[in-house]
């Protein structure tokens, strides 16, 4: 009996972490620190919509796709469409995660989106994010933001030219055309984000 | 025990691996160099293919890019790992992912353990302790 008892905190544990946001669903409005020191808001910072990217300095798959990130912020920020990047691992399980590395990160890859610190963890658990980088394209619908596309930004985490589908440019294309978004969900081989037990 | 060395293989690969008539319970562990927790929980795989149970298989699969194999194989030589090693080279993620297991974000560490008489599953996304990954096999044996 004893190891039954023991194995219910552990799927209470895993049901925390299983995805809030499902696509359509609206999005709460957050406001988290810059690397500047300035709070952020989605309200504030979105226009047309958001690729917001749950990205951290560490993960291998995140420097993979370090340039990708920045690519894709230069083509769609001035079509409404910004990344905003949120790093929510714990520096206490990953001290390369911290705010000053995040600082470092954003100045050595010269970002021009925010580079957002999700200290509580909140936002990422609200949108259900488990990997890095883990993609939220949100899309403006009335005063707020529904989500138009989760998951991976292609389909080659190795190399950016082999990669046949652009899961994010084609979301982002899509909304811009005004046209329906497929694959609207996608998922991606990555770090697990650094959640405090 | 000689040298252990990756092998790499194709989802189908793995595939048919997963549907084959085998010892009751199969262990599938799925790992990369880069991943810290990965790397923590691997000795209590190590640990369970050594004990030599015949009706456990345990079978580590690993994540990073096949380009990187070498890396891969020293790291197997240098943690003394005898457990098979097995490197799956796919980089579509969401061609297979689905297939391992539907709830599976993507995120590793992740564990399944199938009864292969049953067909009896469980699928875990986090680090496992020793006593998780008994619990699990215990679960998932016929009793």
């Amino acid at each position: 009996m004893k190891k039954f008892a023991l194995l219910i905190p552990a799927f209470l544990l895993l049901a925390a972490f299983t995805p809030k946001y499902e696509v359509g669903d609206a999005v709460s409005d957050f406001s988290l620190k810059n690397v500047d020191g300035k709070k952020i808001s989605l309200s504030g910072y979105a226009d047309k919509g958001a690729i917001i990217i749950f990205d951290c300095n560490t993960c291998p798959f995140s420097k993979a796709y370090n340039d990708r990130i920045i690519a894709l912020h230069t083509k769609y920020k001035d079509k409404g469409y910004p990344v905003i990047a949120i790093n929510a691992n714990d520096p206490k399980i990953s001290p390369g995660d911290s705010f000053e590395h995040m600082v470092s990160q954003a100045k050595n890859k010269s970002y021009t989106f925010p580079y957002l610190i999700d200290e509580t963890q909140e936002v990422a658990k609200s949108f259900g994010a488990t990997n890095t980088p883990h993609v939220f394209v949100v899309n403006k619908k009335g005063d707020g933001f529904v989500v138009a596309y989760i998951g991976a930004i292609d389909n080659n985490s190795r190399d950016a030219q082999s990669a046949d589908k652009k899961y994010v440019e084609d979301a982002v294309d899509a909304l811009i055309a005004n046209q329906t978004v497929s694959p609207s969900k996608t998922k991606a081989i990555g770090c697990g984000i650094k959640y405090r037990s | 025990m000689y040298g252990q060395e990756a092998s790499i293989i194709k989802f189908e690969t793995l595939d048919t691996l997963l549907k084959s008539p085998s010892p009751e319970v199969i262990v599938v562990n799925f790992w990369a160099t880069w991943c810290g927790p990965c790397i923590k929980e691997l000795p209590h795989f190590e640990e369970l293919n050594r004990a030599g149970d015949p009706r456990i298989k345990v079978i580590l699969v690993n994540l990073d890019y096949a380009d990187k194999v070498e890396k891969v194989n020293s790291f197997l030589r240098i943690k003394n790992i005898k457990s098979p090693v097995l490197l799956l080279d796919e980089i579509d993620y969401n061609s297979w992912i689905d297939k391992v297991d539907k709830s599976w974000s993507g995120a590793i560490p992740a564990t399944l353990v199938l009864n292969t008489v049953t067909g009896k599953r469980n699928f875990v996304e986090k680090e496992l302790s020793e006593s998780d990954l008994q619990q699990l096999i215990e679960e998932t044996k016929t009793n």
